[in-house]
């Protein structure tokens, strides 16, 4: 599958594309397991997992319950540091502001190590509009744009890719054919990128943290790439998502000890690095000039909102995507935008504040809660991928067909003696096409079930029929509690009301 | 102390014998039972596609079928998780149901969660000499926290031969309306639950959710598998059966 944002297609289009690529879902299940694997190992060596989920739970609510004041703090240490520090409000105004300062520096070219951020500005394309080449850095992101995509996932950007496929891309970018070997290609795309930092005007970066007290920048990497963008151009522009703050060093060892472990199962990246501003006198490296361009774009929408604001709280693991089910069987340009698995399905339609365009990804699921289970900071994505469908109908967005159907739920569901009739009326009607209590026949509102399994029959006679029967039958003995059970129960009882009154 | 069957839109029209088989081991155990009729669904259906109001008429159904109920007992983890978890925000705007929504999922349980945590029962001696493989469903496992329960249940039967089902946890691709509405990849998932129950190559596939079970069944009918699918209230009554 190549390319993303293409408006016209629906997540039923683009999950047909993605369930008809062998090659993709084979990757995608290959990596994700090996994903969950090292996950689990990293949480149970290092012990206490749902103390540590809990801990970093809260320093996440309590830092973005207070985002105006850690925010404001962090800018303020930031500048005082020598940063230039900017605010956009959009995805447009950002790309403006990196373009100022890239004519300002007479920039031809821009060497980037991974940033979801700049994914949303598509800061790539609007670069080369105006004649600035910009590379990116990171080998899975270096991967698909040779492949002219976006990334499929939060982590590993080629996650969708084999190694057939990279060593073709490479290949051709090479002008000679390389084998499918992982140091071969490794190497090529080393000696390729070494030009490329020495040779660029300004280097991009994202921001896995931003620490409030200090007015530093976090960056994760495990390729050493990040160091290379953040010393070697003369001219640094972080772009940072404005929750990404967290209040102190002291938060940056649980966030350090959660999110290499939730991502990829390392106790560490292989780089961790903070920095705080630019070069000083006394450093033998460093940007001359560093700008952190600070990203709203939806973001400040969820604030306030009892239902969403703890999807700020998200730290960009990529947890959620690898315990996916659904992510497992259609990869990340499913979604559709920048953002895949089931952080990107609420965050879709959430940041975008679209619900008719984008309200549809929130169907891609289950609703089977893995997401919820596998975040480090505990957010109930599931909780509000129900909220967004909600959204979705009380503006309207929902097929007229859909509303019809529910209105007559409703109707039915609302007394018993409807439900029984309606019941009854669906006996007779399955006579004709149910054998041996299955239904196979692919039309109707039954097509899509039918399509890949058979649907049961309804029961010659349905539980409530039979009640009165059986119940004679099994309290022939009397109609009172086993003396034993009886006791159990008011201590069950006695229990729960306890709990309750906690 | 008045306790109630809830038995689910799905178990009362398709699957009665899952109702009856749990009636039979809970009245066994000296339980009496009611079942009021006034009931329908609980509005699951619905409130997953975003139609809350809908959900909120099908859900009073029930919060006056159980108003004067002490317990409720649900073959399903689903629609008992829907309750348990998700009434109190379907009524969060609604100061008096809310009340009641909250009083009525602290007192509903699956029936793996009834018999073991409740009447502290983990043995019925049950006798089931069959190749068992386990899926244990989403909503059972992850908004009610039953992990435990059905496997103590399934570990004290007689003559089983457990088998460990690869990736178990992974949902089967029901997900209610989600399977009609996506349904290829829903189709997908169910596809690769499938492979891994014959992988197992068990005779008997047992779960505590008729939703995931309709699900995986259907596949498996559908491949032309010969693998039982069971609900566990099925399968111990069965074995309590076969005991004698």
């Amino acid at each position: 599958m190549s390319t993303t944002f293409n408006p016209t297609t629906t997540i039923k289009d683009r999950a047909h594309i993605s369930l008809n690529d062998e090659f993709l879902r084979n990757a995608v299940k290959y990596t994700t397991e090996k994903l969950r694997t090292s996950k689990k190992l990293a949480s149970d060596e290092l012990g206490n997992w749902e103390e540590w989920r809990e801990r970093a739970r809260q320093i996440r609510l309590h830092t973005i319950a207070h985002l105006d004041y850690y925010l404001s703090e962090f800018v303020k240490n930031a500048r005082a540091a020598g940063v230039h520090v900017h605010f956009a409000t959009t995805a447009q105004e950002a790309v403006h502001i990196t373009m100022r300062i890239a004519e300002a520096k007479g920039a031809k070219s821009v060497v980037k190590s991974k940033s979801m951020v700049s994914e949303e500005l598509h800061i790539n394309h609007r670069l080369e509009e105006i004649g600035v080449e910009a590379i990116e850095t990171d080998l899975g992101e270096y991967i698909i744009q040779l492949a002219g995509e976006t990334p499929s996932h939060i982590i590993i950007p080629a996650i969708h890719k084999n190694k057939q496929q990279v060593a073709e891309l490479f290949s051709e970018e090479a002008g000679e054919v390389l084998p499918p070997e992982t140091p071969i290609l490794a190497g090529f795309a080393r000696a390729k990128l070494r030009e490329k930092f020495l040779e660029a005007d300004i280097g991009m970066t994202g921001c896995n943290f931003a620490i409030a007290e200090t007015g530093s920048m976090v960056l994760f990497s495990n390729e050493g790439n990040a160091r290379m963008v953040s010393t070697v151009p003369k001219t640094q522009i972080t772009y940072m998502g404005m929750e990404r703050i967290i209040p102190s060093l002291d938060d940056l060892e649980v966030m350090a000890t959660m999110l290499p472990r939730s991502a990829t199962g390392q106790k560490l990246t292989v780089y961790m690095s903070a920095i705080t501003g630019p070069r000083r006198q006394e450093d033998s490296d460093g940007p001359e000039e560093m700008h952190i361009i600070i990203l709203d774009n939806g973001r400040s929408s969820q604030l306030g909102d009892p239902e969403f604001q703890e999807v700020l709280n998200c730290i960009r693991c990529g947890a959620c995507l690898n315990a996916c089910p659904v992510y497992r069987h259609v990869g990340g340009h499913t979604y559709g935008w920048v953002y895949s698995g089931p952080i990107g399905a609420v965050l879709t339609p959430r940041l975008n504040q679209d619900m008719e365009k984008w309200g549809e990804v929130s169907y891609a699921s289950s609703l089977c809660g893995a997401c919820h289970e596998a975040c480090p900071v505990k957010i109930p994505l599931h909780d509000m991928l129900v909220y967004i469908r909600r959204q979705k109908v009380e503006e309207g967005y929902t097929p007229a067909s859909e509303r019809m159907a529910f209105k007559g739920f409703k109707y039915i569901m609302s007394s018993h003696r409807r439900f029984k009739r309606i019941v009854n009326l669906g006996k007779t009607g399955q006579k004709i096409i149910a054998r041996d209590g299955a239904i196979t026949s692919k039309i109707g509102p039954l097509k899509g079930w039918t399509e890949h399994r058979y649907a049961p029959a309804l029961a010659d006679e349905s539980f409530r029929d039979t009640w009165d029967n059986l119940s004679a039958e099994l309290h022939v003995n009397g109609n009172k509690m086993a003396p034993d059970v009886l006791k159990r129960l008011q201590e069950a009882k006695r229990r729960r009301e306890e709990k309750h009154h906690e | 102390m008045k306790v109630s069957i809830f038995i689910t839109c799905l178990s009362d029209a398709i699957y009665p014998q899952v109702g009856e088989a749990m009636s039979r081991i809970l009245a066994c155990q000296g339980v009496k039972l009611h079942f009021p009729e006034v009931q329908t669904c609980c509005g699951q259906p619905a409130f997953n596609s975003g139609y809350w109001d809908e959900a909120r008429t099908s859900a009073r159904t029930l919060l006056e079928a159980f108003d004067d109920s002490d317990f409720i007992v649900s073959p399903s983890g689903s629609c008992t998780g829907m309750i348990h978890h998700y009434y109190p925000s379907l009524f969060k705007d609604d100061p008096v149901m809310l009340t009641k929504a909250r009083e009525f999922s602290g007192k509903i349980y699956e029936f793996s969660q009834f018999l073991v945590n409740v009447l502290g029962v983990t043995d019925i001696g049950a006798h089931f000499p069959h190749k068992v493989t386990y899926h244990p469903s989403c909503h059972g496992t992850r908004l009610l926290g039953i992990k435990e329960e059905p496997r103590q249940l399934l570990a004290n039967v007689k003559g089983i031969e457990f088998v460990e089902l690869p990736f178990a946890e992974d949902c089967c691709g029901f997900g209610g309306t989600f399977a009609v509405k996506m349904s290829e990849i829903s189709g997908a998932m169910v596809e690769e639950k499938v492979q891994h129950v014959i992988e197992t190559e068990a005779e008997v596939l047992v779960g505590m959710d008729m939703g995931c079970l309709m699900n995986i069944g259907g596949r498996l009918r559908y491949e032309g598998k010969q693998v039982r699918v069971m609900h566990l209230a099925e399968l111990l009554h069965e074995g309590v059966k076969q005991k004698v």
